[in-house]
């Protein structure tokens, strides 16, 4: 009787199959925005989809994966997808895969993303950090040996250094490795690790001899609690910086921000106007759901000028296929942009 | 006879020492498990109610669900079952009883077994080729399905194998002496009787299965999902029987929703993780109760 019953049910997987190739040609009949990418930016793209979705009263659908920049931007060059969320522009070779397979787009900057190194308010020698001395306190080799803040700089109190930061599993943390550590994930594992930025706030504010990171938008809403330390980057030429809204908007505040893309399809964009809808709707509300999702919002400009690029289907990258840090988004949206990647531009002295 | 006493004495501490020490270890996962079903119930729990279970995601904490995330881990189940189970079992059966044994089928043997350790991101990555790709399926609740059906089917044969063996040899012997067929000797006794040890089997691969994040975002699982795959009776604009649509559908899974959720700033987001954590140990232990259950009737019903 139980072996009938697995005949059956072998029947019925091959019913399946079968069935399900006649369907393969039905698909698509759906109205459907197809969405992925990073993670960083899933949050706003998350935001506006449900926005979206609502607005049209479930006549058009949205999906949102996340495979990362790189995984998006993969499936985005073989025409899989129709928006490609992205934390960085695209690459070179990104850019050639999407020529080959006939794939345009059009690049949008939609929001920053910003991270805050705090310290406590009585903390009266830590003004600045360069990255240098942060990548020295933060790197993996740094676990058990950096644990003094006279270790970081000389002339800073013989006192045990008391680090917090972003759990693993937060963005938060990939990006701060990556931008400090050179590598997304790397750093050192003693230190006391939160999701949740409460628990941050609580450690930098109860101990003077505290250092931790968190994301702008939370360090600007307790302010008075902490104490944001100034970032001098070696590799630009400006002083040091404090992570202020004007400076993140001028893009002087680096390499601990960043604007985040999305990518539209041209091709989508021209032909289905659910796609052209949602990336409409997309600029008209990125920077109040950017907020709501604490993000920072760019300028108000360049929202206009995202416009205005869909508008007239400015197709290619800004910045032909390198991840320059430290432009302006104005900036960005002033250069004409370019399908073929171009070599690096030269250092600026 | 004072040594043997001591000889004797010796052996029985050992035993007893032997005896503490396993109760402990027992004790210890045990408890463990306790503290972690506690915890997440205790954050969890609150977040469980009709709201939860039918809402779509969101951004706003307090307004989001596990809707499609518990569906999209239902069909995909569905389809992992009704693909891995029977390829499975005759498998099992094929190898054990009817399959000579020569090197081919040592070979083959032996890749099961190994096939049955493989981390599951690499059946992800063959299923993104096979599946996805060269079959273009997309990345529908199809392809998830038999991602997750592969990396379960060595699993099945192991079991099913090990539950034949269990079978005295005297059975089929005695089945053969009468006449049966080989077929007949399979299907009237060796499956009813190792049925228990392969629903076992079944039961623990598919609440592996129901877990699985890594292979299902390598196949391009969605994260951000808001409607449900399409019924078997379509509605608007035209009515239409459309009994397997649904498996050409986007989809995601119960743990991608949780993962999102752990990795956002914020602690309603962990409550809402927490929730659907939740959701997935009872789907998990209802499950194996469920297999439990099915044990303990069929055991019942044979009469050796």
């Amino acid at each position: 009787m139980l072996t009938c019953k697995s005949g059956r049910l072998a029947a019925a997987a091959l019913a399946v199959t079968l069935m399900g190739f006649t369907a393969n040609t039905a698909k698509g009949q759906d109205k459907l925005v197809k969405i992925d990418g990073s993670s960083t930016v899933f949050p706003v793209t998350e935001a506006v989809a449900e926005e979206f979705q609502a607005s049209k009263k479930g006549a058009v659908k949205v999906t949102v994966g996340i495979s990362g920049t790189g995984g998006g931007f993969k499936k985005f060059a073989r025409g899989e997808i129709d928006i490609s969320n992205a934390s960085r522009p695209i690459s070179a070779d990104e850019m050639k895969a999407a020529k080959e397979n006939g794939v345009e787009y059009i690049e949008l900057p939609i929001c920053f993303d910003a991270l805050t190194v705090a310290v406590n308010p009585q903390n009266t020698w830590c003004d600045t950090i360069t990255v240098e001395e942060l990548k020295k306190l933060w790197e993996p080799a740094a676990q058990g040996k950096i644990t003094k803040w006279s270790q970081v700089r000389a002339g800073w109190p013989d006192e045990k250094i008391e680090i917090f930061g972003a759990g693993t599993d937060s963005g938060t943390f990939d990006y701060f490795t990556e931008a400090v550590v050179g590598k997304a994930k790397s750093s050192r594992g003693d230190y006391t690790a939160s999701e949740d930025d409460n628990v941050l706030v609580r450690g930098i504010e109860g101990s003077k001899y505290a250092l931790g990171y968190i994301p702008y938008a939370y360090f600007a809403q307790h302010a008075k609690r902490m104490k944001a330390v100034k970032i001098d980057w070696e590799k630009d030429q400006l002083p040091a910086m404090e992570p202020t809204m004007e400076n993140v908007l001028a893009g002087k505040y680096n390499p601990l921000s960043r604007p985040l893309f999305i990518y539209v399809n041209k091709k989508a964009y021209e032909t289905r106007p659910e796609v052209r809808d949602f990336a409409d709707f997309y600029l008209d509300n990125a920077a109040a759901l950017a907020e709501e999702v604490k993000y920072l919002p760019l300028p108000s400009g360049a929202y206009e000028a995202g416009r205005k690029r869909l508008k007239s289907l400015q197709t290619g990258t800004a910045f032909a296929g390198h991840a320059e840090i430290g432009v302006p988004v104005e900036e960005i949206m002033r250069r004409s942009p370019v399908a073929e990647p171009k070599d690096k531009p030269a250092e600026k002295k | 006879m004072l040594a043997t006493d001591r000889i004797i004495f010796r052996t029985r501490m050992t035993d007893r020492v032997f005896s503490i020490l396993g109760g402990l270890v027992t004790l210890g996962a045990i408890l463990f498990l306790g503290v972690l079903l506690f915890d997440l119930a205790r954050d969890g729990l609150s977040r469980i109610d009709w709201q939860f279970l039918t809402s779509f995601p969101s951004r706003r904490p307090a307004q989001a669900g596990i809707l499609s995330a518990w569906v999209g881990s239902l069909l995909i189940m569905v389809v992992t079952a009704v693909t891995a189970i029977p390829l499975g079992i005759a498998a099992g059966v094929y190898l054990e009883e009817y399959a000579r044994k020569n090197w081919l089928t040592s070979i083959i043997e032996i890749n099961i077994t190994n096939l049955a350790a493989v981390p599951s991101i690499i059946f992800g990555l063959m299923a993104l080729g096979l599946f996805v790709y060269r079959f273009n399926f997309g990345q529908s609740i199809l392809a998830g399905g038999l991602t997750l059906g592969c990396l379960i089917l060595p699993i099945i044969i192991v079991a099913t194998r090990e539950a034949l063996r269990t079978i005295p040899r005297g059975m089929r012997e005695a089945a053969y002496a009468l006449g049966a067929t080989r077929w007949q000797v399979v299907r009237h006794h060796l499956l009813p009787y190792s049925m228990s040890g392969v629903a076992t089997g079944v039961i623990i691969s598919l609440s592996r299965a129901i877990g699985e994040t890594a292979p299902l975002i390598t196949i391009g699982a969605l994260t951000f999902i808001a409607f449900l795959p399409p019924g078997p009776i379509a509605t608007d604009p035209q009515f239409a029987i459309q009994p397997f649509k649904w498996v050409w559908s986007p989809f995601t899974v119960l743990p991608i929703q949780m993962f999102n959720w752990v990795s956002r700033p914020g602690e309603d987001f962990v409550q809402n993780a927490a929730g659907a954590g939740t959701v997935l140990i009872l789907l998990t232990l209802s499950m194996n109760s469920v297999a439990i259950l099915l044990r303990y009737r069929i055991r019942r019903r044979i009469k050796w």
